[in-house]
């Protein structure tokens, strides 16, 4: 409960909920039905993910001979974790390191570009900031998986497939993080303290790192987030890009890991492949709860307001 | 202003670095490839003596393939070779790999030096001048080692294209256990296996005697051993389909008695639900490639002393007649910028010291030689309850039925397969009008690829 | 996305700034990092694909001019409108159930009387941190009605359960996929446009005595509208762009999947089985069309209610 409640965004995002005087939601009263029926949402949720981990802590053989939804047989989780990483020449690790690669640099760099851009379309005008805005909006309704293959064609022909730069360069590019942040800069920085520190000589560059950066925090771990679960969840993109197993994120080394099973004289490793699974969400999900307060007062202060 | 005009030009020094970066990775593809065209002319001609000579430099080759005992195959070379690297790449599997390897070919960039290439899949990559003919580096001699049907499967248009490394000739594994405890006899024909079909699936509802939901591999080895051969390839654009083939017609009659009456498990194949089937027994018997004892051992552990091997049944019961389902060869791609120590790798690998150890660890090899050494021969596995089973297979081997030749576009044939056969499979139709269909969509594909397709 | 440029295109709001001579090229300094990887990375493809959809190479013969021909194709082509025939029932009746659905658990949490709403708000967002491909190998194996956990249900009752991955049932069983990955997302979005709602609102219709069920219609829908029309139209993208779950299925049950399931996966299947990398590109383009065109259209239709 705290968690929301504490979560007034930090400085220059408006407070979550506005002050509402006398009127006090949380005197009201808590409803049995509701909450019974929001458990049976919580169950669908959860489930799987229950699932998950009492099938990451089965051997293969007891896999799918004992119940499913429960833990049965020899618990095996420390085994399964222990064989996952080691598998195969550490694969998993260099995977991980992989997908960390590609979300520091393509999500770290999204935002970063997204912010400048941002902020140069909230606070300057220049000449074809139309044309920019019409062009931005224009390509993100393209699908961006049906312009996969087109990407890869290209970048082949400019030598940019199987290596880290073929991943990393279209993740660069994240229009709905810039839109968040043109909307962000327009509303947290007050132009008085631009003109303020313009009068003082401050330099563009200047101003915007020493001041708009500081203001702008909230918006761009917003921005941040969303761009961290696009490049962690990233698929299509490098399953085509990549050829070599040594560039692969966790996502494309674990449906090999799955498709495996589909050679002959190949081990399936199931169990490694859920086991794989569930250490590939456990990261993700922390960094949510941790982070969850930024991405509520990043999403009311952007995207949905008009 | 000066605060502008300095921050403008930052931008456009930014700019112009990453235009020449651009530029600077364009041009060092341009010139990779293009040494690499050079290599290939000068490497594609050589003897016996070139590619020895070869091997004793130093060198780097990269190998894609994902046949598990290829590492120990690599560590082995480079223990006799100490100056040639291999880089080993396990790009995927099958249709997967080549995906890839049809992409590097298409990029100029990236194309390893010695690729596995499954037999159905070589005259694809043959036809399109993707590999290197191996003839002119002295390897057509190595002929008389493997049997005429491999070596069939390994030369396009008269050119020797690859090196077999494994053969999938089939033949009829079978639970005995399930066989006895229903009283199955284990069939000779077609027609016997049917009836025990029948037999068993009244006996016990939840068993089958296989299973099968539609795989273009099965149906095209089927209609091979059925005697049939509905594609013909001559020259390198002229392509025959014959949706009236005898053999075809045979197999699909057949199987249309299991496939319509709900005889056939529906578990796709190498999924969990799969295997899992195989070890409680759900799936009596798999007509399949002999490289198969190595995955009920290891994902079927449970059924251990269960399972036997048979002949496959015939039409007619007379004459043993298999056919390859599934197997691979390893090719040295055009382009690679060494083909001398590629060519050296691929035999030693499929020709020499490789396809023991091959066969040691679980592989069924294309060798004649370790097929017919008596080690191999002799083996008798407690899983199979100490039936010499490679005894049976190599016999399979040496029935596969000559004269069989793929599509040269049989990879894409084969992944629109699901379309038609499939949807004939998931509705319990008639599976022979659906491989008509499907025979011709391959056709139109063909035809759309500039091939010359006479359909009959 | 589209739905966004609905909003005014962000000028300055409050004090529009001053014109200033000299910072008139500072602003392009600070958008054309972005502007320069956005034209490599996605309007060159675009570009590149137009090309390449003008093409057409074979196997054997070489590559030659063919004006709209591949279109002509496209627009004749069973499989292909098979598929998008398919993503567009999925987007009919998916998309407005998994919305109502995060929609519904949005006002649960924010209406205060739930008990623990915290803890649901997380839990039922959690699927979300699952990457697609994850979600999809787990659920395949739920999936199993013979020996996974589809089966044990079914055991329970006695009785063998349909298999959710054969002919009829697999677009519900990936539609459930998806529902589960991103009804917290959406659910998110919600509930974040709900915690702006301004109190004087709530206090106007405490004053009135106005139910719940006013106050949800008359206060939080029409608040929520915007919301809604971005989540929809995210989700009009997602639907026509499904690959990745038919993808991993694909393995399960190559019959039902086949080689053009969706268009995404169908435009996949043409380059990197076929080599068509010509034709595949003009499905690109042709998808890419038709998104743009049921996007601005739901906007529309969207913007008129509200008006």
């Amino acid at each position: 409960m705290a968690a929301t409640e504490t979560a007034a965004p930090p400085r220059a995002a408006r407070p979550a909920r506005p002050v509402r005087g006398a009127w006090n939601p949380n005197r009201r009263p808590k409803s049995k039905t509701l909450t019974l029926v929001m458990t049976l949402g919580l169950v669908y949720s959860l489930l799987p993910l229950f699932w998950l981990l009492v099938n990451s802590s089965k051997t293969q053989a007891n896999l799918f001979t004992t119940n499913g939804l429960w833990f049965g047989g020899h618990f095996a989780l420390l085994d399964n974790i222990q064989q996952t990483l080691t598998y195969n020449g550490d694969e998993f690790l260099r995977w991980f390191g992989n997908t960390m690669l590609y979300v520091v640099v393509g999500a770290g760099g999204a935002t970063f570009l997204a912010t400048l851009g941002g902020y140069g379309l909230a606070k300057f005008d220049f000449p074809g900031k139309r044309g920019v805005f019409a062009l931005v909006l224009g390509a993100v309704a393209v699908p961006s998986t049906a312009l996969a293959v087109p990407t890869f064609l290209m970048f082949s022909k400019i030598g940019l497939v199987n290596n880290p730069w073929g991943i990393i360069i279209p993740s660069l590019v994240n229009p709905f993080g810039l839109y968040l942040m043109w909307i962000f800069s327009r509303d947290a920085i007050p132009n008085e303290l631009l003109e303020a520190a313009r009068v003082d000589g401050a330099r563009e560059w200047r101003i915007f790192f020493s001041i708009t950066l500081r203001l702008l925090r909230p918006g761009m771990i917003t921005v941040l987030l969303f761009a961290v679960v696009a490049t962690w969840n990233n698929y299509f993109l490098p399953l085509i890009m990549l050829n070599d197993p040594k560039w692969y994120p966790l996502t494309v080394g674990l449906n090999q890991w799955n498709a495996q099973s589909q050679t002959a004289g190949s081990t399936p490793i199931f169990n490694l492949v859920l086991t794989g699974s569930l250490l590939m969400i456990v990261p993700i999900m922390i960094v949510f709860l941790v982070m969850q307060r930024y991405w509520q007062s990043g999403l009311a202060a952007g995207s949905v307001k008009q | 202003m000066t605060a502008t005009t300095r921050t403008a030009r930052a931008w456009r020094r930014g700019a112009a670095v990453v235009f020449a970066g651009t530029i600077a990775a364009a041009g060092l593809t341009a010139c990779s490839s293009s040494s690499s065209g050079s290599g290939t002319t000068s490497g594609s001609s050589g003897s016996a003596s070139d590619i020895a000579a070869a091997l004793q430099k130093t060198s780097t080759i990269t190998v894609w393939g994902w046949a598990p005992q290829d590492k120990d195959i690599v560590a082995a070379f480079e223990k006799k070779y100490p100056k040639v690297t291999v880089k080993l790449v396990n790009a995927g599997t099958g249709s997967t790999e080549y995906t890839k390897l049809q992409n590097a070919i298409k990029a100029g960039s990236g194309v390893p030096d010695v690729a596995q290439i499954e037999y159905y899949a070589l005259p694809q990559f043959a036809l399109a001048g993707s590999v290197q003919s191996l003839d002119g580096l002295g390897l057509d001699s190595l002929k008389s080692d493997y049997s005429a049907a491999v070596w069939d499967s390994v030369t396009v248009n008269g050119q020797l294209d690859a090196l077999p490394q494994d053969t999938g000739p089939m033949a009829l594994f079978y639970n005995k256990k399930i066989f006895d405890k229903y009283g199955l006899t284990v069939p000779t024909t077609w027609d016997q296996y049917v009836a025990d079909a029948k037999k068993l699936h009244a006996a016990n509802p939840n068993e089958y005697i296989t299973a099968d939901t539609g795989d273009p591999g099965f149906v095209t080895s089927m209609a091979w051993q059925a005697g049939g051969t509905p594609f013909k390839v001559s020259g390198t654009t002229n392509v025959t389909i014959d949706t009236a083939d005898a053999g075809m017609a045979k197999f699909t009659k057949e199987w249309d008695q299991l496939e319509e009456n709900g005889l056939l498990s529906n578990i796709s194949g190498w999924t969990s639900q799969w295997f899992t089937a195989l070890a409680n027994g759900t799936i009596a018997t798999l007509p399949t490639g002999a490289w198969m004892p190595g995955n009920l051992e290891d994902n079927a552990a449970a059924a251990s002393g269960d399972w036997r091997v048979a002949p496959m049944p015939t039409y007619d019961g007379g004459t043993a007649a298999s056919a390859e389902s599934g197997g691979s060869s390893y090719a040295v791609m055009k382009g690679s910028s060494n083909s001398l120590v590629a060519a050296g790798f691929d035999e030693f690998m499929n020709a020499q010291d490789g396809e023991t150890i091959f066969a040691n660890e679980g592989g069924f090899p294309s060798l004649n030689s370790v097929l017919s050494s008596s080690s191999f021969l002799n083996q008798a596995p407690a899983y199979f309850g100490g039936q010499k089973i490679n005894q049976v297979l190599s016999a399979a081997a040496s029935s596969v039925l000559p004269g069989w030749s793929y599509l040269p576009f049989q990879v894409y044939a084969n992944s629109i397969f699901p379309d038609s056969v499939g949807k004939a499979y998931e509705a319990k139709t008639d599976i022979g009008a659906a491989v008509t269909t499907w025979l011709k969509a391959s056709a139109t594909y063909g035809q759309q690829q500039g091939f010359t397709v006479t359909v009959k | 996305m589209t739905v966004l440029s609905a909003d005014s295109p962000p000028r300055s709001r409050k004090s529009e700034l001053r014109p200033r001579r000299r910072r008139k090229w500072t602003g392009w300094g600070f958008v054309s990092p972005f502007l320069l990887v956005f034209l490599f990375a996605m309007v060159a493809p675009v570009g590149y694909a137009i090309y390449l959809s003008l093409f057409q190479d074979k196997l054997i013969g070489g590559n030659r001019f063919a004006g709209l021909a591949n279109y002509t194709q496209a627009l004749t082509d069973s499989q292909f409108w098979t598929g998008f025939g398919r993503v567009s029932l999925f987007l009919v009746v998916q998309v407005p159930v998994m919305l109502i659905l995060a929609l519904a658990v949005a006002l649960a949490i924010d209406s205060a009387r739930l008990h623990w709403a915290p803890l649901y708000r997380i839990s039922i967002f959690l699927p979300y941190a699952v990457p697609a491909v994850v979600g999809a190998l787990m659920w395949g194996f739920i999936y199993g009605n013979q020996f996974g956990l589809v089966a044990e249900i079914g055991g329970w009752f006695h009785t063998t359960l349909p298999n959710p991955l054969d002919n009829t049932l697999m677009l519900p069983a990936i539609g459930n996929i998806v529902t589960w990955e991103y009804i917290g997302y959406n659910m998110l979005i919600f509930y974040s446009a709900l915690r702006v709602i301004p109190g004087e609102l709530y206090e106007a219709a405490e004053l009135d005595n106005a139910s719940q069920w006013r106050i949800i219609w008359h206060i939080k829908l029409p608040a929520l509208r915007p919301a809604i029309m971005v989540a929809t139209v995210f989700s009009i993208i997602g639907s026509f762009q499904l690959f990745t779950e038919p993808s991993v299925l694909y393995f399960l049950n190559k019959d039902v999947i086949g080689s053009a399931y969706t268009p995404n996966w169908y435009a996949y299947s043409l380059s990197f089985n076929g080599q068509e990398y010509n034709y595949s590109a003009t499905i690109a383009i042709l998808m890419g069309l038709l998104t743009v065109i049921v996007a601005y259209v739901v906007q529309r239709i969207g913007q008129r209610k509200g008006a």
